[in-house]
């Protein structure tokens, strides 16, 4: 007993991580080797490293600096790019990962430093699509239309997203050489455009989408789909939003001036 | 935001693709085969394209305008994408690296075929059985061609599949991998055809 307990106490779980003091400098890479506890996850095995800053080599080093928030896969501020994925780091489970466990910043995004990346963008692509329903007014304008409960269920799906920026991590598309805002405010497009009342403002939504970095981008690659850590199905939105694009295209050209 | 010509540009892109460029590609595809029933039939068929009425205004506007349209714009569309199959190994991604780097064969192959056929037929050369065949027996070319074809072939048919995705035909998944499959088929149909032409004159 007490030799198993030992054995466990000396076994090691080894990091590699990507570090970067801000924007601007050179990334490098710091081995570490913290104890093992059960059921640790990415996190507790960074918070283990706050506790006790030392690499590899005995060094004593910075604490590794990362985003976290609500620690249930639901907020998306733990993206982390882990053993070449870029996934929450609050449901990377150790147990489950192959040593060393390699963690980087999702270059996609500015770095701020080692594995913290500034996600901005996509909330400047939020509201530049205007993924809200607005509602605002002098008066109270009563109840809204109802919503097919059916319709429900299945927009609750596409709200799942949480601005993680995976999908945009994956895109090929979503690069320094190009302004593609990426597949989540896309969907989220198309979530509003589902709401009864947010179909009142359906055309602006989707002339936003037209313009410059918007739909037109995708490439069908498809990858934004397998790596949304919440399965939503973001390639069905692009194309569903491509139908609708296209009937708007026509519409602003050859239609009339009834704009929704 | 509101003043960009990008969407309209990627979707005139898509259009051009299949209509009309397509659409020639599988006309010529088919003339080409008119070698495999002999010397006399393929002069014949390439006598009656020569002879078309309009023809340099068809050429021009049914082919090299909307072809170079495509295929430069396309050349901006493959360089401002940043593959990453070691990341995402599966086969759309694949797809998507493929039709990049078949595009920008296709692009040399083409420009290739159009110099030393079209081009050497305005400084006077008779496009018939016997140019095709002096130019194929050399292995090299023999070999750049067959690849040539396949390329092309490849890019019209997954460029078919995406084209039915940005036009908004098939949304849902299951339509997708049908499309997938049904594009597959016209590759195989077109490379047979292509590639037959070509053995044709060896």
């Amino acid at each position: 007993m007490t030799a198993t307990e030992t054995m466990k106490e000396q076994k090691m779980i080894r990091f590699e991580i990507y570090r970067q003091d801000d924007l601007d400098s050179t990334p490098y890479m710091e081995e570490f080797e913290i104890p093992y506890r059960a059921n640790m996850n990415v996190i507790s095995a960074l918070m283990e490293i706050r506790r006790n800053p030392f690499n590899k080599k005995g060094d004593k080093t910075t604490p590794v600096a990362w985003d976290m928030g609500c620690l249930e896969e639901v907020c998306g501020a733990c993206s982390m790019v882990i053993n070449g994925t870029p996934r929450q780091s609050c449901t990377a489970l150790v147990d489950q990962l192959e040593q060393p466990i390699r963690l980087e910043p999702m270059k996609t995004f500015p770095v701020v430093r080692d594995l913290q990346v500034d996600r901005s963008r996509m909330f400047d692509s939020l509201k530049k699509v205007k993924a809200w329903i607005p509602i605002d007014g002098t008066y109270d304008l009563g109840p809204g239309p109802r919503m097919p409960e059916k319709r429900r269920q299945w927009a609750y799906e596409l709200s799942k997203c949480m601005t993680c920026g995976v999908c945009l991590e994956a895109c090929p598309n979503v690069n320094s050489k190009s302004d593609f805002i990426g597949p989540a405010p896309l969907s989220q497009v198309r979530l509003f455009n589902a709401h009864p009342t947010g179909a009142m403002n359906k055309n602006e939504r989707l002339q936003a989408i037209m313009g410059d970095g918007g739909l037109g981008d995708c490439g069908n690659s498809q990858n934004c789909v397998q790596a949304c850590p919440k399965g939503i199905p973001l390639t069905t939105s692009i194309a569903a939003l491509n139908r609708d694009t296209n009937l708007q295209m026509f519409r602003n050209f050859f239609g009339s001036d009834n704009e929704v | 935001m509101a003043n960009s010509r990008e969407f309209y540009w990627r979707r005139l892109h898509s259009l051009l693709g299949v209509i009309p460029v397509g659409i020639f590609l599988i006309q010529h595809l088919i003339v080409n085969h008119y070698a495999t029933r002999g010397v006399e039939s393929f002069n014949n068929a390439a006598h009656v394209m020569e002879g078309l009425p309009f023809r340099l205004i068809l050429e021009i506007f049914i082919i090299f305008v909307p072809l170079y349209f495509h295929a430069i714009y396309g050349v901006y569309i493959a360089f401002t994408s940043r593959n990453n199959p070691r990341q995402y190994g599966t086969f759309r991604n694949w797809m998507f690296i493929m039709q990049r780097v078949t595009g920008v064969f296709t692009l040399i192959f083409v420009t290739w075929h159009i110099w030393e056929t079209r081009i050497a037929a305005a400084m006077g050369a008779d496009v018939n059985f016997g140019m095709m065949e002096s130019i194929l027996s050399d292995p090299f070319m023999l070999a750049f061609y067959i690849a040539g074809v396949v390329s092309t072939t490849f890019h019209f048919a997954n460029g078919l599949w995406s084209f039915l995705v940005t036009w908004g035909v098939t949304i849902s998944p299951s339509s997708q991998r049908i499309s997938t499959y049904v594009t597959i088929g016209i590759f195989l149909a077109l490379t047979t055809i292509g590639i037959r032409a070509i053995l044709a004159f060896v």
